[in-house]
Order: structure tokens, then C-alpha cells, then sequence
């Protein structure tokens, strides 16, 4: 590769204008004496305007600027679970061997190690025909992850001349072709280009969360897209960190992207110890972290997000259902706005540029179930975190992204501050996959499963109805059928709807458990009704004690046992107060 | 000093606000120090905010009076930076780093960019020890621990700076004996404010472990953009050189906003939410986020900024983006402070998101969660009902929710309200709080735990 070279003409913060330089737009460039990295986003005659990656205190006009004519790529091959990266793909764990605590600049570091060895097996034999994106062979990358070895899709492919068994670094070949390629562990792919399958699916199969409210009321499907808007302090990260420990995704891509620096350290503390209820192994394995938090410079900040879906979409190709979380999007945003500013640029919406209606429309429509160049069906989810100014939805960041995604679980900041958690208001979150998923759900769980869901939903809905009344007259004013459904609706918050993220037996919800919980206190409401209507004052249902008991089902480790014995009760207390009454 | 730097250019050709229109020959850096010369002879600093092949945009940090276009400028040929040695504790500095109590220069130790890195998040620790401030509200509420970043939202009137010189004065980790040191950042405040925090510092001797810096209301805004950055980088230089625990008190974080908004304003910036510039999350993200703690070394840089909310108003630009970036956040409610109740801490509003990493047993007390969500709870449902009661009276209430009415007030008089000079322990913040449970029938206090309730529950006789 010929490196073509031009000078620095104008810094102005993260934005360098340089002239001289013959680039294409998007090509990555090394600017300054130190190199630092950035890619061109603006042409215009001469001169080439560059977001730069990294801090530009001290860049001088007049010092060079280099590029190879190359897109801003990822390095995708063994090694990328467990790992820990900045905005483009620098894993933070070399860096800090390289420099020490504080990031600096100038690094130029590998994504995957070069000296490592993997074994490599391979799945097809000398003379067998592979195509773009066929899997060759495989790697045993992670106690959970087993690591597809395929023709990178930008190959012709043609017949295997050449492949053989062994321990291998990502930069061996391990087989050749008759095309005269040669296919090594690692492929480069550049970020902003999405990855080719075969053909989209349409979403059938939920992304079980583990969250009751959510794979209850407003289910994610695989492939599907996800929106979590809400104020500081309504739990975001808690949400997005429980969905990352918790979904049954297989492979989970998570970006801090303009967050906090303690929030990465929470995840990687805590990741290596928890344990997947799904598969019984340590979280890490499925892991990979994008780690670009909001001190780190700015342009990589807006990269990340790329970086990650590339990441997403190479384990999508292996067949493996991945999902992307993306804390938060708001953060992303800003900072094309930031880059904008500094272009000058006629803004749209509260100084945004006028592409980010696109911008997310591209990023989110890199999700979806697909059929890979192999055949095999894989997935990306993505959920994305929204921080809008202010808990204000109508801004345009929340806006924007409302209109693509499918899933929108809003967090109230007054139901945190009521410390019901997750703090998701049922009243104003949707989910559109909700019909496509009703199938899987009465397959998979109970025939009756979206009966009973409607049935809740419908409970809460009336008592919203209801709330306004009881603000002005008091709930003793209602009719006693009236504060019987208030008294269902508030089970239904307290024992379905929260759910504790810290406590070890009730932070991971399975289906059966979302279910068991929903109908028994459904069944019972119905009971409760049912005397209501023989003639049983409600006051005398509200003092009951055995329904608090509910709450221990949450909390039992052998939660169908704790049931039984909790149901009983309630069953025996209300038979007493019938007798009593009667 | 290379030759370049010893240019002077007598090319300035507008001035606009803090800002200076240079043209000039050679390559300056983005981000270099500048030197600016009157004709009066005297000089001022200023900082290279944009440098193209000709023309140069130079911040000045000091007042721009008197500057005019035959102003000479000088390009340093190094960015801003601060001499840091050990030499810098009990000393009081101006806003840009020069000494300003009647002592001598700082004459030793390595300069340092006030810019500082961002910290490799592989590198940091986890935040999990305990300080304790002495404070019930935030000790048991809002429970604060090493490297963590928590503002304190206030109001203007509100005593925030003496509920910061009360935590710079009592804070301690329990039971460890180590270097602790406090670092004092005033940005635009006024003399009077700033002479009561010197006064009360030499008063009570803490002075002796503190570094002080003051950029006063009528000091020039740009140098207000410095203050912070001069404050963090000691900061991180007495807790990772020396191994010390380091609270720093930034204050007034709002001034600080303005000064940023100024500036933007007067480089034509185009603005986002009324009129603060797009890239202020980023800008104070670069300040929050040098709290925290390092894998392998000894010491910590634990923040509390304070920031008036204009207005009263949680949602303006500036609180709600360090709501964003710091770990929870220490409101001041009007309504209390009108009751006469200092701290006017309304643990309502208030969150700690790194509380439940430093509380528990062998941290505070096993019965600290418990205590806290009860409290919480019942002080919120007490409040509430003294909104129905305004519409309703008293007597229409229930026996049980009289009792949370009666807790509410409880709370606030003996909790929440505690002297200037009163220094509780968190087993006395705690115990307290089980004075006011016995006002509560034992089964209403749904959030603790029967083993708990049968050791610390006194029921009233």
C-alpha cells in the first residue's frame, strides 16, 4: 500500500482540515507527527476535513498527514470475547500495559493478539467447494463460544486446495483456495459497511429477557430493536446491564458509549464471577465490551457504535442469536452533533444535523434474524439506551428513534423515585412484536399465556381510570368491586411488575416463573372478585395478610414450592373470611 | 524556550470578548499557551482555541482590558500546566495556579498538564469503602464512598457551602487511620463566600491537609474554565503520587457552565439547549470523570461539585447533564430550608448509585439497606398524606396513617436536622432511625426483615 501524504491546515479541537491530500471520504488518516488516528468526513477541493480520534492539544499547521487510501475497519477473528475495547476496536487491557492508567496518545495496537495461538479444526476437506461467508472451520474460543472460521464475504471463493488441522496465530493462512486466496483466522471489515446475508428473516422467537415486565408485556423478538429512554437516575444502566447478564442471546456486544468509567468497571468486575442461568458459565464468555467512556475523545465516541455492530453482526454470521446494548445512543448523537458544530454546518433540531434521523435509521436497521451466506440463521438484537435532556421524550434523539425501533420500554423518573423497579411505565411502553411472538409464547409456556397477559394489562389500564377518582374523593369512596380491582392491579405492581435486579433469586425471571407469577395472582383476583360480588366488603380483603406473602415467591430459591405453600394460605384466609361473612 | 517561542507578533487584528484574531508566520500547536503583552507593558495569559496556517484564535484567561491591536503575542509553545510537589498542601492559589497567600513560590515538582487523561476503564477499581461524612442524610440516604463523583444540587440562598465545609471537615473512612486531603475549588464565587471557606479552614485547622484554589465572581470567565483542571490535576497528583484520599469540593459548577457558554458565545459557536454549547456533556464529563480509584494504587480522587440550580430547576441543562455524568446526586429542598431544617437534604430526590457497594455488614451495618428502603419509604408516605391532609384535615385520617404523618415530621426534625458542628457516627445515624421506627406499629415496617426487626425494634411504651 502506498501511503499518500498532504499538511495540516487548521486545527479546531477534534476536527483537523487538511490540505494536499488526495483522500476518498471515510479513508483513514494518521495525522501530525504522532499519527494520531482519524478518518475523513468532508471534501472540499484541497482540502480534507478529518474527525480525529484522540486528543489534538499541540498539532501544528504544516505537519503531515498520511493515509493508505483504507476505511476505518475492525479486526473480527478469535479473541474478541472477553475483551475489553475502546471506540475503534483498541483493547484497553494492552493499553494499559503499553502506557499505564491514563490514556494517551498515539497508540497504534492490534485488536487481536498476533502471537496467540488457537486450534483450528476444519470442517470441509481438501477439494470441497466454499463460497463467500462458508465456514471452513472452527475455534474453540470461549467455554461457550465456538468460533466460526469463514471465507470472508468479500472473497470469490472456489475450491479448498489446501487446509489442515493445527494450532494457528489469526494472521496464519489456514487454507487455500484455487482462486488463490488464502483464508486466515482474522478478517478486516470497515465498520460503517453492514456485513451481506442471504436474506432477512421476519422476527418469530422473543429474546427472552428475564425481566417479568418485559417478556410479559412488551416483548423483544431476536433481531428486533429496542428503545429505553428515561431520565438520569431511572435505571438505564441497571436495565441494560440486567438484560446483558440475563437474555438468552448467546453472544453479547456491549457498548458504554459516552457513559461512566465506574459503570465499565462494575461490568468488568462482575461479569467474569456472575454465572448465565442459561448455560451454567461465567457471563465473560459471551462477552465483548466496547468501552468508550464520556472523557475519552469524542470522535471515537461516535465510531463505537459502528464498531460494535460490526463485531454483532461477524458472531450473527457464525449463526449465533447476539445482542447489542448500546448505553446510550443519546451520548452517540451528541457527539455528531459536536463533530457538526465544528463543521459548521446548518444544524437541524436543537443544533443536531439534519442527518440524524438517518443516522439511526441506519444503525438500527443493521439488526434483524437473517439467513447467513452459509445458510445458517442468526440474529442481532439491539437495544439502545436514550438519555433524553431533561426526562423530556419529545426531543429529538427519543423521537427520531421511536420511529424505527419496534420495542419501547419507557422509564418513568416517578416510579423511581416511588423505587418501583424497574421503573418501566406499562402504561406508556409498547412492543409491536407482541402479535408476531403470541405463537412462541402459547407454544412455549401455556396455551393461555396471552389471555392472561391481556387480562393484566387490562386491570392496569383500569385502574389508571381509576387513580384520578380516588385523588379526588379517596379509594373508601369507590365501590367495593371498584377497590377490589384497585387491589389486584396493586398485586400485580408490587409482586409481578417490580423486580429486584440485586437480589440474587429474583433478578433472573424464566418464563415459567414470569407465568406461574402472573396466574397465580390473577386466579386469585378472581377469587377475590368473586366474593366481592357475593357481597364481602373490600376493606376486609385489602387487611388480608397472606397475599404480602406473594413477595417470597420472588425471593425463594425453589420458587413453584414457595408457591403452592403461599397459594394455600391465601386460599385458606379467603375461605375465612367467606365463612365469617356468609 | 526555542526561537519561535521568543517571537512576538504584533499582528492581532480583532478582539472580541476574551477572544484575540492573530496572524502569524510560523506553525502554532492547538491547544498552546499564549502570552499577551499590553502596551501598558503588562502581560496576560491566554490559550490557542483554533490555529489554522495564518490566522490564530487565542483565548486570553484574564480580563481583556486594556488589550488592543497593538497588543504584542507571544506563543509559548506548550499548553497550560501546573507545578505540582508536596509543597502545594495548606496553600491557597489564584484560578489559573498562581500562589496567592503571603507564603513563597512553588519551587519544586514536575509540571503537569491540566488537561488531564482520561483514565483506561480497565484500569480503575471499584468504588467501595465507605465515608462517612457525619451527616445522617448522606451517611445512611445517600451513603457516599471512595471515588465516587456527588454533586450537591442546590439553590441559590441554600446552604450548600456550609454543608461543604461541614463534609470536608468531618469526612473519614471509620476505623482507618490514613493520609486525607481536601481540595478546594471555587469558581466565581464571591469574596465574601470565599473569605468565609479560608477563614473556616484556618479555623479549624484544616488547612494544614487542604489546597485551595479561587477564581473569584469578578476573575475573568475564561480563567474559569482553568480552575476545575488546576484542582483535579493536584488532585490526582496527592492520591496517586502521594497515596492520599482526596475530596474535592468544586464549587460553584454553574458559574463554571456560564463561563463555558460565554465563551462559546463569543466564538459563534452554534448553540444547543438554551444556548449552552452542544459539547457541554463532553466538557464536564472531562471534569466529573477524573474521580475514581486505580487498580494497585493507594490513594482515591472522591468529587463533590455543587451547582445552584437556576431557578430551582432539576431539569436545566446544567444539572440534569452532571445528573448523566456523576454517580447520583445530593438535592436541597426549599421547603425544608424554610422549616429551618439544616441539612436541607430532601433524601427524596436524592440517589447514590454506588451505595449499595459500600454499605452492609463489616462496611456500616448489616441493617443499613433495610433501614434505608423503610425510611425511605415511610418519610414518602408520610409526605404524602400531608398532601391530603391539606385537602381533607387530620381527623379524616386512619389511626395507622396518622402515625406516617407524625413519622414524616419526626424525620425531618431529628434526622435530617443536626448542627453545623454535630459529627454523627453511622451506628448513631442508624440508631436514630430505629428511635423512629418504634412510632410504627412493628408490622408496618414491611421492608425489614423479621431477624432484623427482633435485634434493633424498640416498640414504644
Amino acid at each position: 500500500m502506498k501511503a499518500k501524504e498532504g499538511k495540516i491546515y487548521r486545527v479546531s479541537g477534534p476536527v483537523v482540515i487538511a490540505e494536499g491530500l488526495d483522500a476518498n471520504m471515510y479513508d483513514v488518516v494518521y495525522v501530525g507527527e504522532e499519527e494520531l488516528i482519524g478518518e475523513v468526513i468532508q471534501i472540499n477541493g484541497d482540502k480534507a476535513t478529518i474527525q480525529v480520534y484522540e486528543d489534538t492539544s499541540g498539532l501544528k499547521p504544516g505537519e503531515r498527514v498520511i493515509t493508505y487510501n483504507q476505511p476505518l475497519t475492525v479486526e473480527l477473528g478469535p479473541g474478541i470475547m472477553q475483551s475489553i475495547y475502546d471506540g475503534i476496536q483498541r483493547p484497553l487491557e494492552v493499553m494499559k500495559s503499553l502506557q499505564g492508567d491514563f490514556i494517551k496518545r498515539g497508540a497504534r495496537v492490534n485488536a487481536l493478539d498476533r502471537k496467540k495461538k488457537w486450534k483450528f479444526k476444519p470442517l470441509v476437506k481438501k477439494g470441497a467447494y466454499v463460497e463467500p461467508g462458508s465456514i471452513v472451520g472452527e475455534v474453540k474460543e470461549t467455554e461457550l463460544i465456538v468460533h466460526k472460521i469463514m471465507v470472508p464475504p468479500d472473497y470469490k471463493g472456489g475450491k479448498v486446495v489446501e487446509i489442515k488441522e493445527g494450532e494457528y496465530t489469526v494472521e496464519d493462512v489456514v487454507a487455500k483456495l484455487d482462486s488463490g486466496e488464502e483464508i486466515k483466522m482474522m478478517q478486516i471489515w470497515p465498520i460503517r459497511k453492514p456485513r451481506p446475508y442471504k436474506e432477512k428473516l421476519p422476527p418469530k422467537v422473543p429474546l427472552i429477557t428475564g425481566m417479568r415486565i418485559l417478556d410479559a408485556l412488551f416483548p423483544i423478538a431476536k433481531g428486533g430493536t429496542a428503545a429505553i429512554p428515561g431520565p438520569f437516575g431511572s435505571g438505564k444502566t441497571v436495565t441494560q446491564q440486567s438484560l446483558a447478564k440475563y437474555s438468552d442471546a448467546q453472544v453479547i456486544v456491549y457498548i458504554g458509549c459516552g457513559e461512566r468509567g465506574n459503570e465499565m468497571t462494575e461490568v468488568l468486575v462482575e461479569f467474569p464471577e456472575l454465572i448465565d442461568p442459561n448455560s451454567g458459565k461465567a457471563l465473560m464468555n459471551r462477552t465483548t465490551l466496547i468501552a468508550n467512556t464520556s472523557n475519552m475523545p469524542v470522535a471515537a465516541r461516535e465510531s463505537s457504535i459502528y464498531t460494535g455492530i460490526t463485531i454483532a453482526e461477524y458472531y450473527r454470521d457464525m449463526g449465533y442469536d447476539v445482542a447489542l446494548m448500546a448505553d446510550s445512543t443519546s451520548r452517540w448523537a451528541e457527539a455528531m452533533r459536536e463533530i457538526s458544530s465544528r463543521l459548521e454546518e446548518i444544524p437541524g433540531e436543537e443544533g443536531y444535523p439534519a442527518r440524524l434521523a438517518s443516522k439511526l435509521a441506519e444503525f438500527y436497521e443493521r439488526a434483524g434474524r437473517v439467513v447467513t451466506l452459509n445458510e445458517n440463521v442468526g440474529s442481532v438484537t439491539i437495544i439502545g439506551a436514550v438519555s433524553p435532556p431533561g426526562g423530556d421524550f419529545s426531543e429529538p434523539v427519543t423521537q427520531n428513534t421511536l420511529r424505527i425501533v419496534k420495542v419501547f420500554w419507557a422509564l418513568d423518573a416517578k416510579l423511581a423515585r416511588r423505587k418501583h423497579f424497574p421503573a418501566i411505565n406499562w402504561l406508556q411502553s409498547y412492543s409491536l412484536y407482541k402479535d408476531t411472538l403470541q405463537e412462541w409464547f402459547n407454544e412455549n409456556t401455556s396455551k393461555d399465556w396471552n389471555e392472561k397477559v391481556s387480562k393484566a394489562m387490562s386491570i392496569l389500564q383500569e385502574e389508571e381510570k381509576l387513580q384520578e377518582i380516588v385523588q379526588l374523593v379517596g379509594s373508601d369512596a369507590l365501590p367495593d368491586k371498584e377497590q377490589g380491582i384497585l387491589f389486584i392491579a396493586k398485586l400485580l405492581r408490587e409482586f409481578f411488575l417490580q423486580q429486584n435486579a440485586f437480589d440474587e433469586n429474583d433478578a433472573y425471571s424464566s418464563v415459567e416463573k414470569t407465568y406461574l407469577l402472573l396466574s397465580l395472582i390473577l386466579d386469585k383476583g378472581e377469587k377475590v372478585m368473586e366474593l366481592i360480588d357475593k357481597g364481602v366488603k373490600a376493606q376486609h380483603i385489602v387487611s388480608m395478610k397472606s397475599f404480602s406473602r406473594i413477595a417470597e415467591i420472588r425471593y425463594a430459591k425453589d420458587y413453584k414450592k414457595k408457591a403452592q405453600e403461599v397459594s394455600k394460605e391465601i386460599d385458606k384466609e379467603l375461605e375465612e373470611i367467606e365463612k365469617s361473612f356468609m | 524556550m526555542n526561537i519561535e517561542s521568543r517571537k512576538e507578533y504584533k499582528t492581532v487584528e480583532a478582539i472580541k470578548g476574551p477572544l484575540l484574531f492573530v496572524r502569524k508566520t510560523h506553525a502554532v500547536g492547538y491547544g498552546e499557551l499564549v502570552k499577551i503583552k499590553l502596551d501598558s507593558g503588562e502581560t496576560k495569559l491566554g490559550q490557542v482555541l483554533d490555529t489554522s496556517k495564518d490566522l490564530v484564535v487565542v483565548q486570553s484567561f484574564e480580563d481583556t482590558t486594556g488589550m488592543s491591536l497593538t497588543s504584542s503575542v507571544r506563543f509559548l509553545g506548550d499548553v497550560f500546566r501546573f507545578k505540582v510537589s508536596d509543597e502545594i498542601i495548606g496553600r491557597v492559589f489564584n484560578g489559573r495556579g498562581e500562589v496567592i497567600d503571603k507564603g513563597m513560590k512553588i519551587t519544586k515538582g514536575e509540571a503537569m498538564e491540566v488537561i488531564g487523561n482520561a483514565i483506561n476503564p480497565y484500569s480503575r477499581a471499584k468504588p467501595q469503602d465507605f465515608i462517612q461524612t457525619g451527616i445522617s442524610t448522606i451517611d445512611v440516604m445517600h451513603t457516599l464512598v471512595r471515588g465516587q463523583k456527588l454533586p450537591i444540587f442546590s439553590g441559590s440562598g441554600l446552604p450548600h457551602n456550609d454543608i461543604a465545609l461541614q463534609i470536608a471537615r468531618q469526612a473519614k473512612v471509620p476505623g482507618k487511620e490514613e493520609d486525607f486531603a481536601v481540595v478546594f475549588a471555587a469558581m466565581g464565587i464571591t469574596h465574601e463566600e470565599a473569605y468565609k471557606f479560608i477563614n473556616e479552614f484556618e479555623k479549624t485547622g484544616a488547612i494544614e491537609r487542604a489546597v485551595v484554589f479561587l477564581n473569584l465572581a469578578d476573575d475573568p470567565a475564561s480563567e474559569r474554565l482553568l480552575t476545575p483542571r488546576l484542582a483535579l490535576t493536584a488532585a490526582e497528583y496527592l492520591a496517586y503520587e502521594k497515596g492520599m484520599h482526596v475530596l474535592v469540593i468544586l464549587t460553584d459548577m454553574t458559574n463554571y457552565a456560564e463561563s463555558l457558554r460565554e465563551i462559546a458565545s463569543a466564538r459563534e459557536e452554534i448553540p444547543g439547549r438554551r444556548g449552552y454549547p452542544g459539547y457541554m456533556y463532553t466538557d464536564l464529563a472531562t471534569i466529573y470523570e477524573r474521580a475514581g480509584i486505580i487498580k494497585g494504587k493507594k490513594g482515591s480522587v472522591t468529587q463533590m461539585p455543587i451547582l445552584t440550580m437556576p431557578g430551582d430547576d432539576i431539569t436545566h441543562p446544567i444539572p440534569d447533564l452532571t445528573g448523566y455524568i456523576t454517580e447520583g446526586q445530593i438535592v436541597l429542598g426549599r421547603d425544608l430550608h424554610r422549616k429551618g431544617i439544616y441539612p436541607p437534604i430532601d433524601v427524596l430526590l436524592g440517589l447514590s448509585r454506588l451505595m449499595n457497594n459500600g454499605i452492609g455488614k463489616s462496611k456500616t451495618r448489616e441493617d443499613h439497606k433495610e433501614v434505608y428502603e423503610q425510611l425511605y419509604s415511610a418519610y414518602a408516605e408520610g409526605k404524602d398524606l400531608r398532601g391530603l391532609v391539606a385537602i381533607v384535615g387530620r381527623d379524616a385520617l386512619s389511626e395507622r396513617d396518622l402515625k406516617f404523618l407524625d413519622f414524616a415530621d419526626a424525620f425531618e426534625e431529628r434526622f435530617v436536622k443536626q448542627g453545623l458542628y454535630e459529627d454523627r457516627s453511622i451506628e448513631q445515624s442508624l440508631d436514630i432511625a430505629w428511635d423512629l421506627f418504634s412510632m410504627i406499629p412493628e408490622h408496618e415496617l414491611v421492608k425489614i426483615k423479621p431477624e432484623t426487626k427482633k435485634k434493633y425494634y424498640k416498640s414504644k411504651k
